[in-house]
């Protein structure tokens, strides 16, 4: 392994923090591939010889969970994962229009990065927020009721580095590693954070407001 | 005219809804109180009769679920919330995490209690950022309050929960796929019997129950059974969310009694968009057969959507308008399902890959008639034939769109392509003529 004496000893702590959490030390396997990605930016080969030495595993071992699963990536990320809703809801309400013009804006497809490696781009499957469709992703924050001008929009503003806000979700989008350190499940303080719970969101809550419906039994 | 019943989503649009503070000023922990002086086998029992039948797509009913644990023998018994929400179109579990997570803190206090339970587990997706922030705060507050840690509130009862994030692949949100991972493991399903109930998470007793379906446990506790089943119909009882999404002037969250009608609910999101006519819709996600304009009327519980040829699912209701070409749709549900195939099982595998390769090829224009039948052929050999559920789902919009729109299938075999412009399905306008427009697929 190659990480300085610091960094394995930060790693090696918040290792035991994840461990202690879990009655069985193997279900930490998840939010330590997440922590590594926090360091490496990626499921580094030193990353995985890290879990697999915690957790009393091969590496073959781990990396057999880790390339099970499509967030834990297998070449350095971008800062931002980019991810545009091609399944069938989006796709036709106008994903596939928008994966095309922001796929051609960055330069790259599918599970590929901008030279300057600012962008991952995905094309992603459905994120659970099909009622405010087409959706987007940045470093899984939700970008609602996407158009292709606001999909470049946004595509610009991370390939100039401004920051980023997303529809609902926190005040900023954080970075790739930032976002992985929390997927570990080390709060970051942004749970306070609000963009408004989102119209769709309360369509329901406004009608029956509206009718003076109250629920049963009231 | 069925009314709406706010009861998950009442406090969604208060000011910092997601805190513990607007939360308790709301009556909430005031049924998980109540609960820590009533003897558990009284909660069990209450759920069982409140008919809650699970509310993330099987319709198993909650209370028995928990009968099905065998007796304490003094080791570990382990509730697991599935909150690996990521069936398409299914959208209601985020919003009710995002917006009101003490709702299922409070009810996985409750059903750990019910259930003999000292350190429960939340499963959630790690695809939605922002949830698992709230998820992790809302459990911390919790423990701040005396709700969670040794002895809570001097009940002598004691409970840890974890909040556990995925790392993206949909069929950790079936069960036993869901506890695989949770061990650290590859997320495919496991051969049942076991079930979770016997052997499930670390080979011990285990409920796992759908985000929805715990956070229902507090209204029914607090507020009472009969206040419960007083909602819904016959045999499905209380509210739930409807989720609608598509092409619909007012898409979003719908809290209903199970049996209202899509009709009734397209009333209140402002109807069809531009009042086009409807095509086809998904009852509960895309795992359900499809239903079209004939089926506005069916009520939306689980006896009525199954009696009709289609499954009540998740209640993810997404509705296409006369616009969509359902082979389009159909392809790229299919797509998902060969990508998120977990790859244990040779039919689910290799038949949701030959299904993309045939609808591709019709959807390009260079299908035959017999690619129809092939479609129908392969669905067969799918069908019942793996461990879990996800290559069934698969064949649903397949069969069903077959079945509805046949000379749909055909047209695209006899004019040499889809007859539909993509862009007149889209919420904007745009040029769908460069020729890399439609070539999308290619790069999946």
């Amino acid at each position: 392994m190659t990480y300085d004496e610091s960094t394995l000893a930060q790693l090696t702590k918040d290792a035991a923090e994840i461990q202690s959490r879990y009655p069985v030390p193997r279900s930490a396997l998840l939010p330590m591939l997440h922590l590594v990605q926090s360091v490496d930016g990626f499921v580094s080969p030193d990353g995985i010889q890290f879990c697999a030495d915690q957790l009393g595993l091969t590496a073959a071992e781990v990396s057999a969970v880790a390339t099970f699963y499509t967030q834990y990536k297998r070449r350095p990320n971008g800062e931002y994962q980019v991810g545009v809703c091609t399944n069938t809801l989006c796709a036709i309400m106008g994903g596939d229009e928008i994966w095309r013009r922001v796929s051609e804006r960055c330069g790259v497809g599918h599970d590929e990065t901008t030279p300057d490696g600012k962008i991952s781009l995905e094309r992603i499957e459905c994120n659970a927020a099909c009622d405010y469709a087409p959706v987007m992703m940045v470093n899984w924050e939700f970008f609602d009721n996407m158009t292709p001008e606001k999909a470049l929009q946004l595509v610009d503003d991370i390939l100039d580095g401004k920051a980023i806000r997303p529809t609902r979700g926190a005040d900023k989008v954080v970075t790739f590693k930032e976002m992985s350190r929390v997927l570990a499940g080390f709060e970051d303080g942004r749970a306070d954070e609000d963009q408004g719970a989102g119209a769709a969101t309360l369509a329901g809550v406004e009608v029956a407001r509206s009718q003076g419906w109250k629920g049963a039994g009231t | 005219m069925t009314k709406l019943t706010p009861v998950l989503s009442a406090t969604w649009g208060l000011e910092k809804s997601w805190t513990f503070d607007t939360y308790a000023k709301n009556g909430g922990y005031e049924a998980a109180a109540k609960a820590l002086k009533t003897d558990p086998a009284d909660i069990v029992q209450a759920v069982k009769d409140s008919g809650l039948r699970g509310r993330g797509g099987a319709g198993f009913p909650t209370g028995m679920k928990w009968g099905f644990l065998p007796p304490p023998d003094g080791g570990p018994r382990y509730l697991v919330v599935n909150a690996d929400e990521s069936e398409p179109g299914t959208c209601k579990d985020i919003p009710t995490m995002l917006n009101a997570p003490h709702t299922l803190i409070e009810g996985v206090i409750i059903t750990s209690y019910a259930i003999g339970c000292n350190h429960a587990f939340i499963y959630l997706r790690g695809e939605v950022l922002h949830v698992y922030r709230r998820l992790l705060k809302a459990v911390a507050e919790a423990r701040a309050n005396g709700w969670l840690g040794t002895d809570i509130k001097g009940s002598g009862f004691d409970l840890e929960i974890t909040v556990h994030a995925g790392a993206g692949a949909y069929i950790c949100g079936e069960e036993t796929a869901l506890l695989d991972s949770l061990e650290g493991r590859r997320g495919q399903p496991r051969l049942k019997p076991p079930f979770p109930a016997v052997a499930g998470l670390y080979a011990r007793p285990t409920v796992v129950n759908n985000v929805e379906s715990i956070a229902s446990v507090p209204s029914i506790i607090g507020k009472g059974v009969e206040w419960f089943t007083s909602m819904g119909t016959e045999k499905s009882k209380g509210m739930g969310l409807f989720s609608l999404s598509g092409h619909v002037n007012r898409p979003g969250q719908y809290e209903a009694p199970l049996g209202v009608t899509l009709r009734e609910l397209l009333e209140m999101a402002g109807g069809m968009r531009d009042g086009r006519r409807l095509k086809f819709w998904t009852p509960g996600g895309s795992s359900t057969p499809l239903f079209t304009d004939e089926h506005l009327d069916t009520p939306l519980d689980y006896e009525s959507v199954g009696a009709a040829g289609s499954m009540l699912g998740t209640r993810a209701i997404q509705i296409f308008d006369e616009s969509t070409c359902v082979v389009r749709a159909v392809e790229r549900w299919t797509e998902f399902y060969k990508h998120e195939s977990c790859g244990k099982c040779t039919p689910c595998r290799e038949g949701t890959y030959w299904l993309t390769q045939i609808l591709h090829r019709l959807e390009a224009g260079r299908g035959t008639e017999a690619d129809i039948q092939q479609l129908l052929d392969t669905c067969d050999s799918i069908l019942g034939r793996s461990f879990c559920a996800l290559g069934d789902g698969a064949t649903s919009s397949i069969t069903s769109s077959i079945k509805l729109f046949r000379e749909e299938y055909e047209r695209h075999v006899h004019e040499g392509g889809c007859p539909f412009p993509r862009s007149a399905s889209a919420l904007f306008d745009y040029d769908d003529t460069p020729a890399d427009a439609h070539a999308v697929e290619a790069h999946a």
